[in-house]
């Protein structure tokens, strides 16, 4: 790869980074907090981009005026052509960085979903505490705080109380629906998810990986995660009504 | 609107071409046989030879091409697994991304404007001495792996004896004060586990330290020689490394970006329930799970704390094997440091950092 292509490549991987991060591109693949630092490191690129083409047109006009056959100039290119012609073969492994600028570009895969929820076990935790609840009225809850609440609080402060709960639509093999939200620590790479069962009147078409805002109550059923052991809790679902995926489809609530 | 921000990235691409003797027209209808001929130099901008100026072109051809297949390449990419893969891929880059141009600024910075005599200064003259102290700096890069490696490169080339340097690239991932912190807060309820983490860390990466100056040999360690900066003004010089250390080191990270995709989409992760039975497979499990994850070290230990049925000690082994040596981490050091020292150090530090994580476990948890 020369000079020009691997500039091409900077800009356009700072770029990418730019627009991710000036959207809320970013939120699929990491957590919030990184924005600054993306947004930094894409300008850090592109004046990389920037500063190459500089010096090598400032390098090849340098080279152009003073062309005029004196030897210090003749040794100066001959000792670069020996160094580089040498040292230089691997670039080839640098044609990998187009790969991810085209994944982000032209694909910008989706936020990790029913898939991936399905296949790691539920990264439920006892909790350090509990938050306050509001006193009156339908609780807003999101779904790593209802299944804390229903499996080591046992519902105490939620029974008997309408919740309303946003996560995507997964469905275990046999069928049977959970409301999943992925909790995210750093980027997807990381991300686990946390799961809540299903039960009551569930709507009669699923799809996984769409998202629903469940209006419902605790039951104190509860079921293990065959992938790991780990506690779902159940929700007896009384209504449920499609969702835009949210802005930030994470629950980044674990990283404060 | 994705789609809308490729197209004049495309377009930009041309000018480079336009610019250039189109000596030998590469075949549009493949691309990528091309790269891999067009890449002998990273040429000085003087010797166009023809093969130089045709990676531009192939970049166009290939950006191209790709824009016009969006549709059919869309449809291949829709699977669940396909999905999930690319967004592990795409999340870790992005991710690591910041890090490593963070690095890579140091280390130019370290190339261009600090003078070699200063690390002689710094560091204690014998050996023995540098290694701990090497190790201890570590602590003040904040940050993850993907910076390390790029800082510890350019002090070996400013003439930091490699054992100490080697110390530096294996503790500042896992015990500056950002990832203890993550450490503390993802085990409330065992802040022991901090303190373990540290001292763990800071004894393989004094050993291995050590361990190379006793018997590494240098022709292992095969540096890619930079262009001499010394003509060139200060600007030139940082930003030349700058470029240079994204391109190498970036490639790599691709390569072990895909490697961790690829684990996180394909590899059953009930096989852990049976490893966390017996103690003694629990921590290896874990230790080749970090390996395997590749997981940023900020982010580590909300993973490790999530892995409830294994035993502390365990969880300490993936805390100090993962920041020392995982997949993208042996890529990027493989093209660092050369091919023949990755395949050394690795085994080594792998190695030595389940002892150390054992020894400390035993001790402190």
């Amino acid at each position: 790869m020369n000079r020009q292509a691997q500039a091409a490549v900077l800009f356009l991987t700072g770029a990418a980074l730019l627009h991710a991060g000036f959207t809320n591109l970013y939120l699929r693949y990491v957590k919030a907090g990184l924005q600054p630092l993306l947004l930094a490191s894409g300008a850090v690129l592109i004046a990389a981009a920037l500063a190459t083409v500089w010096y090598e047109w400032r390098g090849s006009k340098g080279k152009q005026s003073d062309g005029h056959g004196d030897g210090h100039d003749q040794d100066d290119g001959h000792a670069h052509d020996h160094g580089d012609g040498h040292v230089h073969r691997e670039p080839r492994v640098s044609w990998l960085l187009v790969l991810p600028l085209l994944a982000l570009i032209l694909v910008a895969p989706p936020a990790l979903g029913s898939y991936s929820a399905m296949r790691t076990g539920t990264a439920l935790q006892q909790p350090y505490g509990y938050n306050k609840l509001p006193a009156t009225g339908p609780l807003d809850l999101n779904v790593v705080d209802y299944a804390t609440r229903a499996v080591y609080d046992h519902g105490r402060h939620i029974e008997g109380r309408q919740i309303k709960i946003t996560g995507f639509v997964a469905l275990d093999r046999t069928g049977s629906p959970y409301l999943v939200r992925m909790a995210l620590n750093c980027c997807a790479a990381d991300a686990q998810p946390v799961k809540i069962a299903l039960t009551g009147t569930i709507p009669p078409v699923l799809q996984p990986d769409k998202w629903l805002e469940v209006t419902g109550t605790y039951t104190a059923k509860q079921t293990k995660d065959p992938v790991n052991n780990g506690p779902i809790p159940y929700l007896r679902v009384m209504a449920a009504t499609p969702v835009p995926t949210p802005k930030d489809p994470y629950d980044e609530s674990w990283n404060n | 609107m994705a789609i809308t921000k490729a197209a004049p990235t495309g377009a930009d691409s041309h000018e480079p071409v336009d610019g250039l003797p189109a000596t030998r027209p590469p075949d549009p209808n493949s691309p990528d046989p091309n790269p891999s001929d067009s890449n002998p130099s990273d040429s000085n901008p003087s010797d166009a030879k023809p093969s130089d100026s045709k990676s531009p072109l192939v970049l166009t051809m290939l950006l191209l091409l790709l824009v016009l297949l969006q549709g059919p390449i869309r449809g291949a990419l829709s699977a669940p697994v396909m999905q999930s893969w690319m967004t592990v891929f795409v999340a870790v880059l992005v991710q690591a991304l910041p890090f490593l141009v963070l690095g890579v600024l140091l280390s130019a910075a370290i190339a261009v404007f600090v003078p070699a005599s200063f690390f002689a200064r710094a560091l204690p003259k014998r050996p023995v001495l540098a290694v701990p102290v090497a190790g201890m700096a570590g602590a003040v890069l904040p940050g993850c792996e993907c910076a390390s490696v790029p800082v510890a490169g350019a002090l070996v080339r400013r003439g930091v004896t490699p054992a100490a340097a080697l110390a530096f690239l294996l503790s500042a991932p896992a015990i500056n004060p950002i990832v203890l912190t993550a450490t503390a807060v993802a085990f409330p309820r065992n802040p022991e586990m901090v303190l373990a983490r540290f001292a763990a860390s800071l004894l393989v990466a004094c050993v291995m330290g050590w361990l190379w100056q006793r018997l590494g040999r240098t022709d292992w360690l095969r540096l890619p020689e930079r262009p001499h900066y010394d003509g060139q003004s200060k600007g030139a010089a940082f930003w030349g490394s700058v470029r240079h250390d994204v391109m190498h080191a970036g490639g790599f990270l691709v390569i072990g970006a895909m490697a961790a995709a690829t684990l996180k989409a394909v590899a059953p992760a009930s096989w852990l329930r049976t490893a966390a039975e017996n103690p003694v497979v629990a921590i290896l499990a874990l230790a080749i799970l970090a390996v395997l994850l590749s997981i940023c070290s900020e982010a580590d230990a909300f993973v490790a704390a999530s892995l409830t049925q294994f035993s502390l000690t365990a969880k300490l082994a993936f805390l100090v094997v993962g920041p020392m040596i995982d997949l993208k981490l042996f890529a990027m050091q493989a093209g660092t440091f050369g091919r023949g020292f990755a395949l050394r150090f690795a085994p080594a530090t792998f190695a030595l950092a389940i002892a150390g994580a054992v020894l400390t476990g035993a001790v402190l948890l």
